[in-house]
């Protein structure tokens, strides 16, 4: 199948460099090539989405972007400095730049929420207790959750973990926030309200988003670009409304939700 | 690229057995010393956390001293017991407190204490970081840019290091407590001499080389567990697999690294 990478709707912005560049990125665990030649460019504020099966690879590329796994060929550009070539030092710097929001939240359950977010704030800044603590109030009102500081994480349902999953990330202002799966396991009204938060979060901080889901409802009410990962390869990008339009059989199939009998999660 | 079965002799799956085999013995090694160098390399880093320090000196010291102070008291007690009983035959009752004290200090309360230590604790390191690394949260430090050896793993690596010499001192006494109490109050050994033989052939060094291999044993047993619990996979059964050999692990280099360390020191 033709890789029609191509940039599809996409803005050309005369030569500025992307924020977020792939280049030939492979990666093989236990004999089975995950990713094979990914290349895509993400630029500065927009809202990326890649979508895929279960299995595509698409966690594993996720964690590519931020350096927490390491390619076996191909390099990561994060605004023109290649991560995969960072010393451990240099590429602690730039994971500066990153906020990530993980699968099930990742908190820390020995702390509570406050201690959560004020985790990043702790480490990095020179901040006061109470500077602290109000940039950890201000964190939870852009995810619409207060009062919630004291709680216990084992006491928050799945939608509120992952969005003190997302106040975490935004804690220390990064330039980029990935997402992984924000939405898997939840309500559809829930998921809804998720989707609304990264909207928000996106109009209301300079940021630039790579979000991975299989939820293609999702994916359409977040995205500037959608990309469809497939065995490992991007087979294309997008604008949702262009997306919606792809002649791929597998795509419409993927949209359709209908079974594509080759294939086995 | 089909794998048509060409037929393989015995010997060669034997090899390839025994290869696969050494191979996962020098993946353990290899992480052993790669969390121990990483380990050594961010403890002079800063943020010094003092706070998860004293947390982790509490847990492994602190909370331990119940369980560490028992073993090694029954220990003085069945020691007392034992050598008395084979003594009074050959009347050398007198030397028993002797052989309490300088069996205990120089080899039984550093090597139990230790073992104790890596069932209580090196377990639960085990089991803590592998959960972290199963949900995640691992990766998550990774992705708040700390470094997780040296947020997790080097406070709990000192932690336990510097404890494990202040216990045995512990385990030290209530051992030789506990012999006093047996060989005078059971057996009716006169007290003072006693008190007299347990310190007549007991040299400063049997007590610091004991001290020092309890060190020793604390860095091996924490960075075993820290090395089982950071490289788990496979979720709640890899944890559970972590933890048992972290145990298992813990236990069999502490004894293999007693006689070299016996060898070196004594």
């Amino acid at each position: 199948m033709a890789n029609t990478r191509g940039d599809a709707g996409r803005v050309e912005q005369g030569g500025s460099a992307p924020k977020i560049a792939v280049i030939d990125l492979w990666k093989t665990f236990a004999g089975r090539e995950v990713l094979r030649g990914i290349n895509l460019e993400v630029d500065a504020g927009e809202s990326f989405v890649i979508v895929g099966q279960s299995g595509a690879g698409k966690s594993v590329l996720l964690k590519h972007l931020i350096g927490l796994i390491a390619p076996d060929q191909g390099h990561v550009i994060i605004d023109g400095e290649d991560l995969t070539n960072s010393d451990a030092a240099r590429s602690l710097e730039i994971r500066r730049k990153f906020g990530m929001s993980f699968q099930e939240g990742a908190l820390f359950d020995s702390m509570d929420v406050l201690g959560n977010i004020a985790f990043p704030l702790m480490r990095h800044t020179r901040m006061s207790g109470d500077e602290i603590a109000a940039r950890v109030r201000q964190c939870l009102a852009l995810v619409h959750l207060e009062g919630v500081e004291r709680k216990a994480t084992s006491e928050l349902s799945g939608g509120m973990r992952r969005r003190v999953g997302f106040a975490r990330a935004i804690a220390l202002q990064p330039e980029i926030l990935l997402f992984d799966e924000p939405n898997t396991g939840l309500d559809p009204i829930t998921s809804g309200v998720i989707d609304g938060v990264i909207v928000e979060m996106r109009e209301h901080l300079d940021v630039t988003m790579v979000t991975i889901t299989h939820d293609m409802k999702s994916a359409f009410r977040i995205a500037d670009r959608i990309a469809m990962l497939r065995n490992g390869q991007i087979i294309a990008t997008a604008r949702p409304e262009a997306f919606r339009s792809l002649a791929d059989p597998y795509i419409q199939k993927f949209l359709a939700g209908e079974p594509v009998e080759e294939e086995v999660a | 690229m089909s794998a048509e079965a060409v037929p393989r002799s015995p010997w060669t799956a034997l090899f390839e057995r025994i290869g696969r085999h050494s191979l996962n013995v020098f993946e353990e090694v290899g992480r052993f010393f790669y969390i121990l160098y990483n380990t050594i390399h961010w403890t002079f880093r800063r943020p010094f956390d003092i706070r998860e320090w004293v947390r982790q000196m509490v847990r492994v010291g602190v909370d331990s001293i119940p369980v560490v102070g028992l073993t090694a008291m029954f220990t003085g007690m069945v020691m007392a017991l034992q050598t008395y009983r084979g003594f009074a035959r050959f009347h050398a009752e007198g030397f028993v407190a002797s052989v309490v004290s300088l069996s205990l200090t120089r080899e039984l309360a550093p090597v139990l204490a230790s073992l104790m230590i890596a069932g209580r604790i090196g377990s639960s390191l085990a089991a803590e970081l592998g959960t972290m690394r199963v949900t995640e949260q691992i990766d998550a430090l990774y992705a708040m840019a700390t470094e997780p050896i040296h947020y997790l793993v080097v406070p709990r690596v000192g932690a336990t290091t510097l404890m494990l010499p202040p216990l045995v001192a512990i385990a030290n006494g209530l051992g030789i407590f506990g012999g006093y109490g047996i060989a005078v109050g059971l057996m009716g050994a006169n007290p003072i001499m006693y008190w007299d033989k347990t310190f007549q052939f007991l040299d400063l060094n049997d007590v610091f080389s004991g001290l020092i291999k309890a060190a020793v044993f604390g860095l091996i047993l924490s960075v075993t567990g820290c090395t089982k619990g950071f490289f788990t996979t496979g979720g709640a059964e890899g944890v559970g697999r972590a933890t048992t050999s972290a145990v298992v692990m813990g236990s069999v280099v502490i004894l293999v690294s007693d006689f070299f360390l016996t060898k070196i020191l004594f």
